[in-house]
């Protein structure tokens, strides 16, 4: 085991340099130029040019990407053009913005999502399966801005129930220490506060949550109905054994094999993809951070948020793929 | 076991969904305003600031902040550009234009308790002088370079005793004092500058109504009445929170729900549901902008000025105005706004007359063979609240007159890149004022000097360069003007734009917010305002 979660880690440095390479030259191939985003539209060609060679843009391509190189092996991520602040100082809070949220939404995502596709399977062809189907449906097509913008329509204007926007209420802000805030309000035992974080983490996280929702609850069903429809279940439910413990027992253990891959690639595309709701709902995470550095051509910013994201990816889907073996004892890593 | 912790992770969720369903009405208490002091201010905004030193940055949205922090030597008016004294109480000019004094205000002290004085300013510039492009970009753009360049503005600086200072310059430039009114030119503590070093930035220490407290990136900036501010009886509120929101209905949304109390960028098209909230008011910034058609004169067929003044006619400015401005806008008349002084009030704008156009274009022979691009700008701006659906319009009134176009849009830094390039054949774009002067939009935006920067249309001309040449060193403020209104004649009959629009931008508040005046720069102080 330990061997085989070495050799994964070991396989990362390719893929991560592969990221550098590719990261590197499209983020360049994109028209616009550092310097004169930087400067603004004010700045005379001299300041442009001045600014281009003191961010060293004037070097060849192999020269910049050699140097980036160079600095990511020494473990300095770079500093950001626009705010001249290293990179790794600035962006843990936006990280730890999007991983409470997209955490929360995972959450949402499985309980819902494996409950609503088990119940499907369980009743297939029920009224609550059709349902279940086009809800799945609605969900997976319905765009995040329009939900986000109707959610807080509904339930914070009318009904006034959740903030609209932010992750805190401004008037009453958390002191942050790991910029989790769920956390920094129980360690300080702020559970006033706590609730507040919470109350603003429901609706992004809803909102997030239903494409993966969706898609895990159709997985969870289809998995199911094949795992339902073998000879041991048939055999359990023969020997009498009561349904919902052959379902939730036998079959779903049997079943989640799949929907644990679906889940962890969904986890690893909500890290990257949270832009447009962390924008709908003011949520200051690391999707926005890399998208403002986009239109401000940040180079180092989006190399280096995009290269987080991607390790992330692969360390929650070697999780899962460590999770295979925990859930189905057949599954041996060598 | 596991499912076990799942099921309790279920029940936790589902109960703390019931609680915060029931705790909606009762964090409302928590609300400070109604305290006995002045309260806290939300503000809503689009964007994070990039940094708090003023001097580092070109954004609207940095200065948003460093505007109430530090104060400028001379400051604009309340409501418009006129000059105050600011932390100068007074100032001389010699006569030939080169030497300023300015007496300072006394008994001002820092947010960290260093005094205000002379010293401390000369020690601002020189920390300004001795930079470079990269650090203070604004310095270079409005003074011309750095200690010692051909090109630069400023001499030197000294200080003649505690409370005098004095600015000798290399060449006169007449909106001299307008520049030094400008946000990136407040005065910074010098204790604070080199303890703090390169993260002066993230603690900002000035002598202006309000200190800096806190920073959460791309969420929210927190500053606090200083309580040692030397105008007695500023500011009225005890503290002001930015919040960035970046989508304009959300920022809305917040607004009504009562999370914010203010909120800049209202669409022109949500201003009639703010105007139906009782709860709510429209605030109206006077206007500093102006939102354009332009057209590249090097690419055929904009190289012929019958051609530019025929689309000068085939364009329903008003029509524009009514549908996508909601009203909140005037027709332009000039490349400048009317607040700003040297304003041509003679020149009026093209009229709509399609058959002119069509006239004019006959006789400049143009064919109308080749679809032209008309480039739509991505992004709202007050100026431009729909790049997309103008450019629409303009295509069918071009139409109209035998014109075809081609709708075209990039990503934003590329619009602006390509543009500047030349690349355009006709273009949206607009720009919003920083100074209130007439050099910062008539020099910067159409003299041959700005081509590659902000002249995206390439035009140049030899009177009206030396005009405005002329115009920058003219200290007398009447003979100045002469200058101004007669290189808008040009510009009027040479037709390298069409000017669109002087929009009115739109903010919202509570119904309880009294004293507010926002700025036609777009950078508001928040020392009179009052929550009620």
């Amino acid at each position: 085991m330990l061997n085989y979660v070495g050799r994964r880690l070991l396989q990362l440095i390719p893929v991560l340099l592969g990221m550098t390479v590719i990261v590197f030259f499209i983020i360049r191939a994109i028209p616009g130029d550092p310097a004169q985003v930087i400067l603004g539209q004010q700045a005379t060609e001299a300041a442009v040019k001045a600014l281009r060679e003191s961010l060293g843009l004037d070097n060849p391509w192999y020269v910049q990407y050699f140097h980036y190189l160079g600095d990511l092996l020494r473990g300095d991520l770079g500093t950001s053009m626009r705010t001249k602040t290293a990179i790794s100082e600035e962006i843990w809070p936006y990280l730890a913005a999007t991983i409470e949220l997209s955490f929360f939404a995972m959450l949402l995502a499985i309980i819902i999502g494996v409950n609503a596709g088990i119940i499907s399977a369980w009743f297939q062809n029920s009224w609550f399966d059709y349902t279940a189907t086009v809800l799945a449906l609605i969900g997976v097509s319905m765009p995040i801005f329009w939900l986000g913008l109707m959610l807080q329509w509904g339930l914070a204007i009318n009904l006034d129930w959740l903030p609209t926007s932010g992750r805190e209420d401004a008037r009453n802000p958390v002191t942050p220490i790991t910029h989790l805030y769920l956390i920094d309000t129980l360690i300080q035992g702020r559970f006033d506060q706590f609730i507040v974080v919470l109350k603003h983490l429901i609706m992004p996280a809803f909102a997030l949550a239903t494409i993966p929702m969706a898609i895990i609850a159709r997985m969870t069903r289809s998995s199911m109905l094949e795992v339902m429809r073998s000879d041991f279940i048939r055999t359990a439910k023969a020997k009498g054994q009561v349904t919902f413990i052959v379902v939730y027992k036998h079959a779903l253990k049997n079943a989640i094999i799949p929907v644990l891959t679906v889940i962890g690639l969904q986890t690893g595309l909500l890290l990257g993809g949270a832009i447009l709701t962390e924008t709908i709902f003011s949520w200051p995470g690391v999707g926005r951070y890399i998208y403002d550095a986009i239109g401000f051509r940040d180079y180092p910013v989006i190399q280096a948020g995009i290269l987080i994201i991607a390790f992330l990816f692969i360390i929650i889907n070697l999780i899962v793929d460590i999770l295979y073996s925990l859930v189905d004892k057949r599954i041996k890593y060598n | 076991m596991r499912k076990k912790s799942l099921m309790l992770a279920a029940l936790v969720m589902v109960l703390s969904v019931i609680l915060a369903a029931c705790g909606g009405s009762s964090d409302k208490s928590s609300d400070s305003s109604k305290d006995s002091g002045g309260g806290t201010l939300i503000y809503g905004r689009g964007g994070d600031s990039v940094s708090l030193d003023p001097a580092a940055v070109t954004d609207g949205e940095s200065f948003a902040v460093t505007q109430n922090v530090f104060e400028t030597l001379i400051r604009f008016a309340e409501k418009d550009t006129t000059l105050e004294p600011g932390l100068a109480k007074e100032w001389k000019i010699s006569d030939d234009g080169l030497t300023y004094t300015f007496t300072l205000q006394e008994g001002v002290k820092f947010h960290d308790g260093t005094d205000f004085n002379a010293e401390a300013v000369v020690k601002n510039f020189d920390r300004w002088l001795d930079g470079d492009a990269d650090k203070f970009p604004y310095f270079q753009s409005m003074f011309g370079g750095f200690r010692g360049e051909d090109t630069a503005v400023i001499k030197e600086v000294k200080a003649d005793g505690d409370n005098t200072v004095v600015i000798t310059l290399n060449q006169p430039q007449a909106p001299f004092l307008k520049n030094l009114a400008m946000s990136p030119f407040g005065i910074a503590s010098p204790t604070a500058v080199e303890k703090e070093g390169d993260k002066f930035g993230d603690n900002p220490v000035g002598t202006g109504p309000f200190e800096f407290v806190s920073w959460k990136r791309n969420d929210s900036v927190t500053i606090k009445k200083f309580a040692d501010y030397w105008k007695k009886g500023l500011p009225k509120v005890d503290e002001v929170v930015f919040k960035s929101i970046p989508d304009n209905s959300a920022r809305l949304n917040a607004l009504k729900t009562g999370e914010i109390d203010l909120a800049t960028g209202i669409s022109p098209s949500d201003a009639s549901s703010v105007e139906a909230d009782s709860n709510l008011q429209l605030i109206e910034r006077p206007s500093l902008n102006v939102g354009y058609l332009g057209m590249t004169v090097t690419r055929k067929p904009f190289d012929d000025k019958k051609v530019r003044q025929a689309v000068n006619y085939a364009i329903d400015k008003e029509a524009l105005i009514s549908a996508f401005y909601e009203g909140k806008a005037d027709v332009a008349t000039n490349p400048m706004p009317p607040a700003v002084s040297g304003f041509n009030e003679e020149i009026s704008a093209y009229p709509y007359d399609p058959e002119k156009a069509k006239e004019l274009l006959k006789e400049a022979g143009y064919d109308g063979s080749k679809a032209l691009e008309l480039w739509a700008m991505p992004v709202p701006r007050p100026y431009m609240p729909d790049g997309q659906k103008i450019a629409e319009a303009i295509q069918k009134n071009l139409e109209d007159v035998g014109i075809k176009t081609k709708i075209v849009s990039y990503e934003w830094a590329t619009y602006l890149e390509k543009a500047a390039k030349g690349e355009a054949d006709m273009f949206l774009l607009g720009w919003t004022g920083d100074n209130g002067d007439a050099d910062n939009f008539l020099y910067t935006l159409l003299d041959e000097q700005s081509i590659g920067s902000n002249n995206y249309t390439y035009f140049k001309n030899s009177e009206t360069h030396k005009l405005l040449l002329e115009a920058q060193k003219e200290t007398d403020e009447d003979k100045r003007n002469e200058l101004y209104k007669k290189a808008q004649e040009i510009f009027h009959d040479e037709a390298p734009w069409v000017p669109l629009a002087y929009s009115t931008p739109l903010l919202a508040g509570k119904s309880t917010i009294k004293n507010f005046y926002p700025h036609p720069t777009g950078s508001d102080i928040f020392d009179t305002i009052e929550i009620k």
